[in-house]
């Protein structure tokens, strides 16, 4: 399945149906992360649920050094 | 005791957390230093490096609270939106509006400042927006009902120090909620000038992390900011032109 993901293009596999499992597929899954699809942002209690699909646009964000 | 918000801290000093040697320097560094409260700002991830260590996980951050800055944001927009997304992480409330008008000074946008202070407020978080250090914009942000208001000493990263103690006086006098030095300041002096002021804080991040020594410096903060504002209670004397002799004039004549 195709994403833009962070801006960039990526094919993840078909089992990835949910935010759940493309941040497991990214190996993402054990770090503190903000998911944003579509512009919406998904609380943590409902990446389990929420379904991806074809073409969606996916932000991960996380926190990084900063004053 | 500091108060922002329904929040309370014994320590002063607010740390930064970007631009230390290495994570080991900074976890001392910020331990050493007494904070409670550590900013940080939210960025992409790289997905394909997804195994680099985060400064997060080196850190035990359930003995801080998190202050996300909204750092890169240039609209009022950009900014809610950063704000919001470092909420849903669900580690933190806070937030330090910051708006970049310029790039070369890093001053803030005042109009922009105010605009994303105010939706953030209206949002329910605990608002704490860098601004410049103008009394009136001050002023109208409090009115707005940010949670503290942060104007910087000099611009960001420069180390020049207090170079507008007058106007931060202004502030510190005219705003009720608490008044944090944010920015420019680079020496331990300069941090208890800010309190002397009467400052209710200080966020500073380069001044330790670009030190020769980040842990020596971070504890260097510590105490000058602690002796700034016992200091500050403590009530200094009026300057005078001249002299007063401080031992006694009587009983001088050994003749």
């Amino acid at each position: 399945m195709k994403l833009v993901v962070n801006g960039e293009r990526v094919v993840v596999p078909n089992t990835v149906e949910t935010v759940t499992e493309l941040l497991r597929h990214f190996e993402l899954n054990q770090k503190v992360i903000i998911v944003e699809l579509n512009a919406e942002i998904v609380g943590k209690e409902k990446h389990a649920e929420t379904l991806i699909s074809f073409g969606d646009k996916i932000e991960l964000v996380h926190f990084v050094g900063g004053g | 005791m500091l108060k922002i918000g329904g929040y309370e801290f014994s320590s002063r000093l607010l740390l930064g957390t970007g631009k230390y040697p290495d994570f080991d320097i900074q976890r001392k560094a910020v331990d050493v230093s007494g904070t409670e409260i550590l900013t940080f700002s939210v960025r992409r991830m790289n997905i394909f490096e997804a195994g680099q260590p985060n400064f997060l996980e080196n850190l035990d951050i359930t003995k801080y609270t998190l202050l996300p800055n909204t750092a890169g944001a240039k609209t009022a927009e950009e900014a809610v939106r950063i704000a919001k997304l470092a909420k849903a992480s669900g580690l933190c409330d806070m937030v330090k509006v910051e708006v970049i008008g310029c790039l070369k000074t890093l001053l803030p946008d005042p109009v922009e400042t105010l605009k994303a202070s105010e939706e953030l407020v209206k949002e329910g978080f605990t608002v704490l927006p860098y601004t410049s250090d103008d009394v009136l914009l001050a002023r109208r942000l409090e009115e707005l009902g940010c949670h503290a208001i942060m104007p910087g000493a000099s611009p960001i990263g420069s180390g020049q120090g207090i170079i507008n103690p007058l106007n931060l006086s202004f502030i510190i006098e005219q705003c009720q909620v608490p008044v944090i030095v944010d920015a420019g300041i680079g020496t331990p002096s300069d941090a208890a000038i800010a309190m002397e002021l009467g400052a209710a804080g200080v966020l500073l991040n380069t001044a330790v992390s670009g030190a020769k020594d980040p842990v020596k410096m971070a504890e260097a903060m510590k105490f000058s900011i602690e002796a700034g504002r016992l200091g500050f209670e403590a009530g200094r004397i009026p300057q005078k032109r001249y002299a007063t002799a401080s031992s006694p004039v009587e009983g001088m004549s050994f003749n």
